[in-house]
């Protein structure tokens, strides 16, 4: 396996494009490393991006944070400014493996490996975040839910390296929160995830809302009917039930050794209620 | 594949050597340098027994490239103790009995001490939730978890 | 078990008298200041000059016949020095042997070391290289070529026992059935053992509850897997390093498995990294040693954890029938259970253990237990901390809360009511000796656990556990410097790191000097008498029955010097408080002598000082444990959160009472894991899911609370400090008192394990179905 660490976005693009065997990016490697350990790739090259300065910043902008896909879950951690802003994008990336596979982990490599359980996936698509890709034609955006397309596939051409991600600013009094069902308190990939992210006015009803599932699908989901629960509402008692059906409706869960269909799809409207809940309370406050 | 040529810091010392570019910082540490303080349990991420620092950040060996070692400095357990002075953290895994077979112990030492450099104060359900990344199978945690407020009031000059 | 007991074994009665050391807390270990520095050494931490490292390839199917094996490419792989399959290890007859607390059959040892015409399970090992790097073995196993006809397989353990289920030995035919069956079977054994009449007691009954439950294998999930350095010399010596808890029974297995004397094979046990049981079976060392004769270099092997979980050994699946009968009053009339127990691929589960402890808290008249020992395709089972308690735990202690409910009684009077005590006469045999079974039950109940109040949908639950003191071979040699220190080295390998402390306070208790004068260290198998396996708690009480007798010789040797200095008789010197004294004023006014006087002079008078033991410890009084535990289940998701635990063990005599809280800790933990989330998972392939600590989910810090522990001396009479083995009762109780907890807490009975949150809910949900549709049938 022949390892380099290109110190620009073309140099990456142009070994990435050039390679005609097996290639990956190397960010935090807490998922690459575990494959090539588990003999699931047999790598002929790995990129190690972690040298590009675009791909390592943490900026805001009139309001509007761009993060990098190589920032570490500490760094981000460590961001009191951002944890402001983004709490429910932040109680992603906290559930990521644990402290130490933090310190190396990325949300542009947990988007990439593309596990339909990954944590930090669902609050980003509830948030609206936007990936920005580099390639060898050039650079283009796309909403943060249509880069992942299947258990370990990426819409990806060859070539392209997800940057950075760009969050819309924040209108007042929004709120984002995700929660995950999983059986031990950490450490366990989510059997379920639910990312909400709303707005109220300022009479206290919601006037825009997201809503995505994660580990119910081929891929994290985007759920408009589950939206559409909300929007209007007080996001009272109502609404969640509402939000709830709607959520659990859109599962289109497998049985695995993490978790059956059946379990899947009820506590993917449990967790729905429970995130909106507090969502709600982070939008009000 | 020719092996790569590694200059890192390990506990304090430059340290030159040769790895192949799929060895882990781990295997590094353990096969190459010799420093078998830093246990391999898994190899996955998922135990913690590998844990150390790089550059200040708690880290899981397994899941570093010896390579992205260079130019990097690497704390391990080894380097934990002063000369004869033990961390108090050390001393307080002793006092406490929060360790039997010890084969977890380095790791979760280096954890506990990243926990404190962070965070003086902890509570005990901060201790237990930065420490998840650490499994033990003999002790239950009860006395780690014990250890490591008595290590913290300590290092706190109460 | 199953033997009636040696009349030759070492008993040394009880000697109540002050202690000085022994019971309190010593400041120096021995093992802990390497444990925390990095220093200490385990297996994978030795590295000889000139080693290979060697790896093992190993089945892809749960079931399949080896047609051939090919190991010519793998072989001409630059950097390859040696290559081994079944062809390099003899064949064995079917000859059985005690390893720990199960029996292995050598036929079956070494064909789960290397398969033979078979293999049996996902992770059966089928050949083994040894290269000069871990890259080039990995390369080789690639290159090696086996052709498998694939068959069907049979995981679960009711599945197996069907008459039209795959078959996995042909040569299998059900013993303890009379007259002897035609077709060979994957039941491997019938036990059965009784007590009374059950028929009676079932009439007798005025309730009478019957209920079934199934676990899944559990592993003991140790985080050091297993590793082994061995060195095989030109001369024909074999000298391997390996994790083991039981370097003397390796030596054995070692030296039949390759045909080797005894007397040529040396083990040297290294600091171990958890056993739990699952050390107590030899599965690299074999390897590694022919690799070494083969490649004559040394030659290092250690298991990556998938391979730990794949092919070492979990413990039984178990299917278990449970029935009892009580009167209104609650006293428990008739007992019986059917236990049905996987052992792996090959025959020899915990079954036999299973049926002594399964009702074994209890003072009963009538008992029926039957057991089926039942062969499937998973790996061969190994001891797990109590081997076959939990499971049978599970439906015992759980139909006793239904039962005292019932009766409208308490958990722990409708215990009491019925407690095992001195004099019980057990269904397996002996009548039980002084116990501390009722101590520990008024301790729990007194305990300021019971007054914290519960919340909407917290529940308590209560269970208790007991388990015997194996004895067996234990040797030790205390050498006493010319300095005055002395030296133990034992041979009962110390899993816990703390055995070594407890031998050493009581060989300073005995000598009377200073717990700083006393070193312990690990003697290998050429250092010392036969010790067998650390297994059924025995390490530290077997282990200081062996010191204290070492010890005590020492000191009659230091008795004759003094009595030849003082040209008196030796019954006319005694030992006390850390010196020789004359007997009475009427022997002379000599100057006591201490140990470092003595041991100045004791060349002059004969030869220097030791003394050591090579004795057969008989089985020690058992251990009992009550536990408490107070849960939170969440409705809407079936999580079971842990709140509160306490537990109260009887350990005759604490010798090092903060250690034996650690392991009382420790072992709960074991069991809540076992109790939520622990299990085996296999796809419609026979193949092991979830081979890792990701999937494979043992509790992490922030899973648990603090366990209270509290410790109750009630003395074994057959030991000079009164010590009983602890080390595994604390497993047994978690998985039924959480049970227990959960129907407390929201009204469901869980049989099913683990008690995960899909189980948990889906058992809500039946729950609210069955109230909602039935009219007057009592829930439960």
């Amino acid at each position: 396996m022949r390892y380099e660490a290109p110190e620009t976005l073309d140099a990456a693009v142009g070994l990435l494009a050039g390679e005609s065997g097996q290639v990956k990016v190397l960010a935090g490697g807490t998922d690459v490393l575990v494959q090539i350990h588990a003999d699931m790739i047999d790598l002929d090259l790995i990129v190690d991006i972690k040298k590009i300065p675009e791909m390592r910043e943490i900026v805001e902008e009139d309001g509007a944070w761009r993060f990098g896909a190589a920032v570490t879950g500490k760094e981000m951690m460590d961001n009191a400014a951002f944890n402001k802003a983004w709490p429910g994008v932040m109680d992603g990336v906290r559930l990521i493996g644990s402290v130490q596979v933090r310190g190396r982990a990325t949300v542009g490599g947990n988007l990439c490996n593309a596990s339909p359980a990954a944590d930090g996936v669902p609050p980003m698509i509830a948030a609206r975040a936007v990936a920005i890709i580099v390639g060898p034609n050039g650079r283009r955006e796309i909403p943060v839910e249509d880069v992942a397309i299947a258990p370990g596939k990426t819409s990806l051409e060859p070539g392209e390296i997800v940057v950075s991600f760009q969050l819309p600013k924040r209108a007042p009094n929004s709120g984002d929160a995700y929660l995950r069902f999983t059986p031990r308190t950490e450490m366990d990939i989510a059997v379920v995830g639910c990312g909400i992210n709303l707005t109220l006015d300022d009479k206290g009803i919601c006037t825009d809302a997201r809503v995505s599932l994660g580990a119910v699908a081929a891929r994290a989901l985007l759920v408009d009917e589950a939206a559409k629960a909300l929007i209007g509402t007080p996001v009272a008692a109502a609404a969640l039930e509402n939000l709830a059906a709607a959520a659990s409706a859109a599962c289109k869960p497998i049985d695995d050794k993490r978790g059956t269909i059946e379990y899947r799809t009820e506590v993917a409207g449990v967790l729905a209620q429970r995130a909106a809940a507090i969502a709600l309370e982070r939008a009000k406050s | 594949m020719a092996k790569q040529y590694v200059t890192t810091t390990v506990n304090g010392d430059l340290t030159e050597l040769l790895c192949d570019s799929t060895q882990t910082l781990l295997d590094v540490l353990r096969d190459e340098l010799g420093m078998t303080g830093t246990k391999e349990g898994c190899g996955t991420g998922d135990c913690g027994a590998c844990s150390v620092t790089l550059d200040g950040v708690l880290v899981c060996s397994c899941l570093v490239l010896g390579i992205e070692a260079n130019g990097k400095s690497v704390e391990t357990i080894e380097g934990m103790a002063k000369g004869e002075e033990l961390h108090p953290l050390q001393q307080k895994f002793i006092d406490h009995i929060a360790l039997q077979c010890g084969i977890c112990t380095p790791g979760l030492l280096i954890a506990a001490r990243s926990l404190l450099e962070e965070n003086s104060d902890p509570t005990e359900s901060e201790i237990r939730y930065w420490l998840a990344g650490n499994l033990c199978r003999c002790t239950g945690y009860h006395k780690i978890v014990e250890a490591v407020q008595a290590a913290a009031i300590e290092m706190r000059g109460n | 078990m199953g033997r009636a007991p040696s009349p030759f074994a070492t008993k040394i009665p009880y000697e109540k008298k002050d202690l000085k050391i022994v019971g309190s807390n010593p400041t120096d270990r021995g093992d802990a200041v390497d444990k925390v520095t990095g220093r200490a050494r385990y297996a994978s931490d030795i590295t000889l000059p000139g080693q290979l490292i060697g790896r093992v390839l190993r089945s892809p199917h749960a079931r399949a016949n080896i047609l051939s094996i090919d190991m010519s490419a793998a072989e001409a792989l630059p950097g390859v020095k040696s290559v081994v399959t079944c062809d390099d290890f003899p064949d064995m007859a079917v000859e059985h042997a005690a390893s720990g607390e199960l029996m292995v059959n050598f036929r079956d040892v070494t064909r789960n070391m290397m398969a033979r015409e078979n293999v049996l399970y996902d992770g059966h090992p089928v050949a083994a290289v040894a290269a000069t790097s871990d890259a080039i073995a990995r390369a080789a196993l690639k290159l090696i070529k086996v052709e498998y006809e694939v068959l069907p397989h049979v995981i679960d353990v009711v599945e197996a026992m069907q008459p039209d289920a795959p078959v996995l030995h042909d040569d299998q035919f059900t013993k303890g059935v009379e007259p002897k069956p035609e077709k060979p079977s994957n039941i491997a054994a019938r036990l059965e053992s009784k007590l009374g009449d059950i028929e009676k007691g079932f009439a007798e009954a005025e309730i009478i509850i019957e209920r079934e439950f199934n676990t899944k294998p559990v592993h003991q999930g140790y985080i050091e897997p297993q590793a082994s350095v061995a060195n095989y010399t030109e001369g024909g010596l074999a000298e391997v390093w390996t994790g083991t808890q039981g370097h003397f029974v390796f030596r054995a297995q070692i030296a039949k498995l390759l045909q080797m004397d005894m007397s040529k094979v040396k083990v040297v046990p290294a600091e171990l990294g958890g056993g739990f049981g699952g050390k107590n079976n030899v599965y690299l060392e074999p390897l590694a040693i022919m690799l070494s004769k083969k490649g004559k270099r040394p030659v290092k092997m250690v298991m990556d954890r998938d391979e730990v979980f794949r092919a070492t050994g979990p413990t039984s699946g178990t299917n278990v029938k449970v029935k009892m009968g009580c009167t209104k009053d609650g006293r428990i009339t008739a007992a019986q259970a059917e236990l049905n127990y996987q052992s792996g691929a090959y025959a020899g589960s915990s079954l036999p253990l299973a049926t002594i402890t399964v009702f074994t808290r209890y003072d009963l008249e009538n008992v029926s237990v039957v057991g089926h020992d039942v062969t499937t395709n998973r790996p061969k089972v190994a001891a797990y901390r109590a081997p076959g308690a939990p499971m049978v735990a599970f439906g015992v202690e759980t139909v006793i809360d239904e039962m005292a409910r019932e009766c409208g009684m308490d958990p722990i009077d409708f215990r009491l009511k019925n407690a095992a005590k001195e004099g019980t006469q057990t269904h397996f045999g002996p009548k039980l000796g002084p116990i501390g079974y009722i101590q520990t039950l008024e301790r729990a109940q007194a305990n300021a656990h019971m007054k914290e109040k519960l919340g909407p949908n917290q529940g308590r639950g209560v269970a208790t556990g007991f388990w015997f003191t194996l004895g067996a071979e234990t040797s030790a040699t205390v050498n006493i410097g010319e300095d005055g220190t002395a030296t133990l080295i034992f041979g009962t390998v110390d899993v816990t790191g703390g055995s070594r402390s407890a031998f050493a306070m009581i060989v300073a208790e005995e000598l009377g000097i200073p717990f700083e004068k006393v070193r312990t260290m690990s003697g290998d198998t050429s250092a010392l008498g036969f010790n067998f396996m650390t297994a059924g708690s025995r390490g530290t009480a077997a282990g200081s029955m062996a010191a204290v007798t070492a010890t005590r010789k020492a000191i009659a040797r230091m008795c004759e010097i003094a009595a030849r200095k003082w040209e008196v008789e030796t019954d006319e010197v005694v030992w006390e408080d850390g010196h020789a004294r004359p007997a009475g004023a009427n022997v002379g006014d000599f100057a006591p002598m201490s140990v470092a006087e003595l041991a100045k002079e004791a060349s002059w008078f004969g030869g220097t000082i030791a003394g050591h033991a090579e004795i057969n410890v008989a089985q020690g009084g058992p251990g009992f444990g009550t536990h408490v535990v107070d849960v939170e289940v969440d409705r809407r998701t079936g999580a079971v959160k842990v709140l509160r635990y306490t537990l109260v063990q009887d350990a005759g005599k604490a010798i090092y009472p903060e250690f034996i809280e650690g392991q009382f800790q420790g072992g709960a933990v074991q069991g809540i894991g076992t109790a939520l989330n622990e299990e085996y998972i296999y796809n419609d392939k026979g193949v092991l899911e979830n081979a890792g600590f990701l999937d494979y989910r043992i509790p992490v810090a922030s899973d648990v609370p603090f366990i209270n522990t509290e410790i109750v001396e009630v003395p074994n009479p057959d030991h000079p400090y009164g010590v009983r083995g602890i080390g595994e009762v604390p497993i047994i109780p978690p998985l039924p008192a959480i049970a227990n907890a959960i129907f407390d807490a929201v009204g469901v009975r869980m049989r099913d394990h683990p008690m995960s949150p899909p189980k948990v809910l889906k058992a809500l949900k039946d729950q609210m179905i069955a109230d909602a549709s039935s009219q007057g049938t009592a829930a439960e």
